[in-house]
């Protein structure tokens, strides 16, 4: 074989150093098979996934390569109203949900650190931000659906009003009014750790040189949390944009959102469309929502500053 | 407001902070009890308990919160068999690549569920040769799906004890790799790994995107489907799965010590 005739020529003392090179190198790599499982599960379940959908996005319609898929995208006006109505519904409950969440923190944060009250929001928060798309749905249904609790008791006691006619439930103010249910929640648990960090020193130093509390907020609250703020915000609006499950639980009719579409894209694949269609959607919502979290880090590094 | 004394001020906080609270507690409270009243409704304004008796024999339904279980199970086994070993022997043996692992643990955030199913999809339809068609294949998606939070959890816990020096003390005393990991570096993150399980088990058994996309009767899935067909079950199992969650997630170790690293940590690195 090649390897022995070039040992022959080369003779023992440099295959002894190439065996000790090899003993060095096999040790410094063996630390490297303990991550091996994980690598292989990421690699397949993560990485090769998000590579499917990259590639896959650059086929025309007849399935050459070119870009006919991300031009009809950009182009057709169902899909470019489902991405303004995503991105609109996604800005619309990031606000609502970073300001009355944002007090939600503030309230928690300067109330009793180990009250059973503090407890119980805090799971509850879990519970609305991460666990319940589909029920969230069913209980705004239960609350303004056409035989909700809320719609009956307006109906018997204030007689017809438009709540009384819940098909607003079904549409854009409906999935916004559901989503603030979970975005709430998600905000409070994220700008939690910001408020809490404000040293209660601070406020005493501000007092102590005769600020008032609307300066503390102005000079030093405000400046300090803005950057938390600012991320929460990002961090809610890519949560809404990725949303699926209340979508589908609410929506029955159309597919107003990007995932709806994109959900209906993967369907229509089993009858043989246009396969490079769901793959470009998704492009386009990995997209958005890289830049708003590369725009989440920048922020978290501004953060940084103030945790240490 | 801004003439206000200390002591005043202090009122006046409080007065906002319990407003905050009845204002947000009243909007989260009402569809809450909507469930309860609508679950319970009968005929003639009577109450019944019809809806939660029906529950058991809800067509697919029990299956269906069996297979979510045994999910949850995998996952929870595969967080404590798979992430926990990686993180500690990435933590002891290989710690320059600390901040690689967590970068990829926190990919599952940027990229949506809805978009990961898009991908993951030719995968499954290729493994229904290998592992067949049963649900509990999710099992490998939801364990990504989960990395962010538990990676979260865990690696609070392991930078809050040394953990570098307990392993260099138990290697000196002998200990092999195994042992060192297995019975002295995880017992002393123990608090880390239970709250990364339990946010997983509430994750998994929430989940609804990929299951339903791929098409697999998940819980979720099958609570979604009878929504359509019977309102007052459907809310009374939703009703059930929340309050469920509620105490899931009410036993998280995290309020105090655990939870404040978490936190900081999610503040500072995100």
């Amino acid at each position: 074989m090649l390897s022995s005739s070039e040992l022959n020529v080369t003779g023992p003392a440099s295959s002894g150093a190439s065996y000790a090179f090899a003993k060095k190198l096999r040790r410094s790599l063996l630390p490297y098979l303990g991550v091996l499982p994980f690598i292989a599960l990421v690699t397949i379940f993560l990485f090769w996934p998000t590579i499917t959908v990259i590639s896959g996005a650059f086929y025309n319609p007849d399935g050459t390569f070119g870009l006919g898929t991300i031009n009809q995208v950009l182009v057709e006006p169902s899909y470019v109203d489902a991405f303004k109505r995503s991105i609109q519904l996604s800005l619309v409950t990031a606000l609502i949900g970073a300001f009355f969440g944002g007090l939600l923190a503030w309230a928690v944060a300067t109330s009793k650190r180990d009250g059973i009250s503090r407890r119980f929001i805090l799971a509850a928060s879990g519970v609305f931000a991460q666990f319940g798309g589909v029920m969230l749905a069913f209980a705004f249904l239960a609350t303004f659906g056409f035989n909700g609790m809320l719609t009956v008791f307006i109906l018997e006691n204030f007689g017809e009003s438009f709540l009384t006619q819940p098909t607003w439930l079904y549409g854009m103010v409906g999935l916004t009014l559901v989503y603030t249910f979970f975005q709430i929640p998600l905000m409070m648990i994220v700008f939690l750790p910001a408020v809490e960090n404000l040293k209660p020193q601070w406020r005493e130093a501000s007092n102590g040189l005769g600020g008032t509390t609307g300066e503390y907020w102005k000079n030093i609250g405000m400046p300090i949390l803005i950057p938390s703020f600012t991320g929460a915000l990002l961090l809610l609006f890519a949560n809404a944009f990725s949303a699926y499950a209340t979508a589908v639980a609410l929506i029955s009719q159309g597919s107003p959102l990007v995932p709806l579409q994109i959900s209906k894209a993967i369907s229509g694949e089993v009858a043989r469309s246009n396969p490079a269609l769901s793959k470009t959607l998704a492009l386009g919502m990995i997209i958005i929502v890289a830049v708003v979290m590369s725009l989440y880090v920048l922020m978290q590094r501004r953060v940084a500053k103030w945790t240490r | 407001m801004d003439t206000l004394t200390p002591a005043a001020g202090m009122r006046v906080r409080n007065l906002w902070r319990r407003s905050i609270f009845f204002v947000i507690g009243i909007f989260f409270l009402v569809p809450i009890l909507a469930m309860a009243e609508f679950s319970t409704r009968g005929n003639d304004d009577t109450r019944t308990l019809e809806s939660w008796k029906a529950i058991p024999s809800a067509p697919n339904l029990m299956e269906s919160i069996f297979t979510s279980v045994q999910l949850a199970v995998i996952v929870m086994a595969g967080v404590v068999f798979v992430l926990v070993p990686t993180m500690i022997w990435v933590h002891l043996q290989l710690p320059h690549l600390k901040r690689a692992l967590e970068a990829i643990c926190l990919l599952p955030l940027t990229i949506p569920a809805i978009v990961l199913v898009v991908g993951i999809a030719p995968i499954y339809r290729s493994m229904y040769g290998v592992f067949g068609s049963s649900p509990l294949t999710l099992g490998f998606v939801y364990l990504v799906l989960v990395l962010p939070y538990s990676h979260r959890a865990i690696s609070a816990a392991l930078e809050s004890v040394d953990v570098n020096t307990i392993a260099e003390a138990s290697r000196t005393l002998g200990a092999s790799s195994i042992r060192m990991i297995a019975g002295i570096v995880v017992p002393n993150i123990k608090v880390g790994i239970m709250s990364g399980a339990v946010i997983s088990i509430a994750l998994v058994l929430g989940e609804f995107t990929v299951s339903n996309l791929l098409n697999f009767e998940t819980m979720q899935v099958v609570i979604n489907l009878l929504g359509k067909r019977d309102g007052a079950i459907s809310v009374a199992v939703s009703l059930a799965a929340l309050i469920f969650a509620f105490v899931l997630i009410s036993f998280l170790p995290t309020s105090n010590k655990v939870g404040n690293e978490v936190a900081e940590k999610e503040a500072s690195t995100g």
